[in-house]
């Protein structure tokens, strides 16, 4: 039995990214960033086998490696306007009903600071499953409000009407800390579990609003013996350990 | 050039193509203030930089540029071309945010239409198409949208879902026509047919179809006849009919990569991304880099 204090962070980090997938099928998986790939892959690798990859740029590649399709850019969206997709992105800013941003810090139109722009982050909110990744929690970046609405939250969908909601889902997001989703009435962001070693009190001083807190908060689930085999098989090379050292 | 109806494409070639061949200056010649110019690639993917370092050194200015956009934005802002950028991004790949453009951007240097990648596409194939607009979910709910009505509206469905009883709003993403498109591709012929051998054409074809004219360069030109020697016909994606210029620039693409033929010159690129540092550094830079001809880019490159 594995105890909390032999627990690594960025694993449990790999494995609650890997549950954002659990009953998603055949369909494209696209973590993005470090430890969303891994954990990506490590759902792919144990209980979600027919998740489709891409192998980060134009092909779709199996769990060996091998080419399965051709998947070009213009292609992606093929994909993403069809909904056969759960996206993990990042986020500079992310507020209380899941709106993302990491355009810009400031005005958009003259920053303080330039970020990505806004990438594929609107068409992905408003077509297929969403969820992000925030690998160091924070006030800064768990945000009353955010600069500028990339993704769309669920107060942003609600005001675009019907069109907007209709294939919105924003699922999970996942930190360093903690897993919270939006499974309240008002969809306002609800703290889901905590990793092993971190309280809720941890959660809350480190989110810039209120969170949804259920009486009972469970523990993230800790990686079995066999993922922590297949962790150490898709990345050698520790990568995880430097994206969340442990705590 | 591209007015030439000459029916001698220079190789000794099995088919008879128009002669559009050019050059550098003669391409960067048809340029003229205030165009709206597309650029092919993605990142710091096949970017047609010999072209854009031509650019910079002309005398062309206010120029909108339309790009997924790389070091080609980030150079062209740099050197002051730069009136508008649209754009989703601008990255170089290895390097996240292109220093450049942010320094621009964060200065206020330059106005933008802030899109999302795939509006982006739609943009470019409703000009290809000649439709005003193309309808999309994508932009809904988002600040591209928000933030940006003056240029990026809604349309309601002349139709009632079948599922859902209603008709839906949705964004009308408006044609983004250009005045000029500007590609690199790996190979192509005198006629100006061109060919990607690299595993993602990008927009490149949509690029050139959206434009009025559009000027390829390419690693290699060969005798149409020999393309199917180069790549299977799957990479034939842009055809004589899109085309008005082409001139063979070898390495033309570099910093950015154009595989198979090379990959991204990533020492180049740090030095250049270190450039954007200081007005110094800059100038440095662009003495070294910019203030020369392609031949003497590429002769001082392989002294290095």
């Amino acid at each position: 039995m594995t105890t909390a204090t032999q627990l690594r962070r960025a694993d449990l980090c790999c494995v609650a990214i890997a549950e954002c997938f659990r009953g998603d099928g055949e369909i494209v998986a696209n973590p993005i960033g470090t430890i969303p790939r891994i954990g990506g892959l490590l759902a792919r690798a144990s209980f979600e086998p027919d998740l489709v990859m891409t192998d980060g740029e134009a092909m779709f590649s199996n769990t060996d490696g091998v080419v399965e399709a051709w998947n070009p850019y213009r292609s992606m969206f093929d994909v993403v306007w069809s909904g056969r997709r759960h996206v993990i992105m990042g986020g500079s800013q992310i507020d209380s009903l899941g709106n993302q941003n990491f355009a810009a810090i400031g005005d958009m139109k003259h920053p303080k600071v330039q970020l990505l722009g806004f990438r594929g982050a609107p068409g992905n909110t408003a077509n297929n499953v969403a969820s992000y990744w925030v690998p160091a929690h924070g006030p800064r970046v768990l945000v009353p409000q955010v600069d500028v609405v990339t993704g769309i939250g669920y107060d942003r969908a609600a005001a675009a009407g019907p069109a907007a909601t209709r294939y919105h889902s924003v699922r999970y997001v996942v930190t360093n800390l903690a897993v919270l989703d939006f499974e309240t009435p008002d969809r306002r962001m609800r703290l889901r579990s905590v990793h092993p070693g971190v309280t809720v009190e941890d959660v809350a001083a480190a989110t810039g609003f209120e969170l949804v807190v259920p009486d009972d908060v469970p523990t993230s689930r800790a990686p079995t013996e066999a993922e922590l085999a297949l962790l150490e098989q898709i990345d050698p090379a520790g990568e995880r350990f430097a994206e969340v050292p442990d705590a | 050039m591209p007015s030439s109806t000459a029916r001698s494409s220079g190789n000794a070639g099995t088919a008879t193509v128009p002669d559009k061949r050019a050059t550098i200056e003669e391409v960067v010649g048809e340029l003229r203030d205030g165009m709206t110019i597309g650029i092919g690639g993605w990142g710091s993917r096949r970017k047609p930089m010999a072209l854009v370092r031509a650019l910079c050194r002309s005398s062309v200015k206010d120029l909108t540029l339309v790009s997924y956009g790389g070091p080609d934005v980030g150079l062209l802002c740099a050197t002051g071309k730069v009136r508008k950028v649209v754009f989703a991004f601008v990255s170089l790949d290895s390097i996240a945010l292109e220093p450049h453009f942010r320094n621009a951007m964060q200065a206020g240097a330059v106005e933008t239409l802030q899109l999302d990648e795939g509006m982006f596409l739609l943009g470019l194939q409703a000009a290809a198409w000649r439709v005003p607009f193309l309808p999309t979910r994508v932009g809904l709910g988002s600040d591209v949208l928000d933030r940006q009505r003056e240029e990026i509206r809604t349309v309601v469905s002349p139709y009632v879902d079948p599922e859902t009883g209603a008709a839906e709003e949705l964004v009308a993403m408006p044609a983004l026509r250009l005045d000029v498109a500007l590609v690199h591709q790996n190979r192509a012929d005198a006629g100006g047919n061109a060919q990607f051998l690299g595993p993602d054409l990008y927009f490149d074809d949509l690029m050139c179809q959206a434009a009025q004219r559009s000027f390829v360069t390419c690693e290699r030109l060969v005798d149409t006849g020999d393309l199917l020697k180069e790549g299977s016909h799957h990479t034939l994606r842009i055809s004589r009919l899109w085309t008005d210029g082409v001139v063979e620039t070898p390495n033309g693409a570099h910093f950015t990569s154009c595989v198979p033929d090379y990959e991204r010159d990533e020492a180049f690129q740090k030095e250049y991304a270190a450039s954007a540092k200081s007005p110094e550094a800059w100038q440095q830079w662009r003495t070294a880099w910019l203030d020369l001809d392609e031949d003497g880019y590429q002769q001082r490159l392989a002294s290095r």
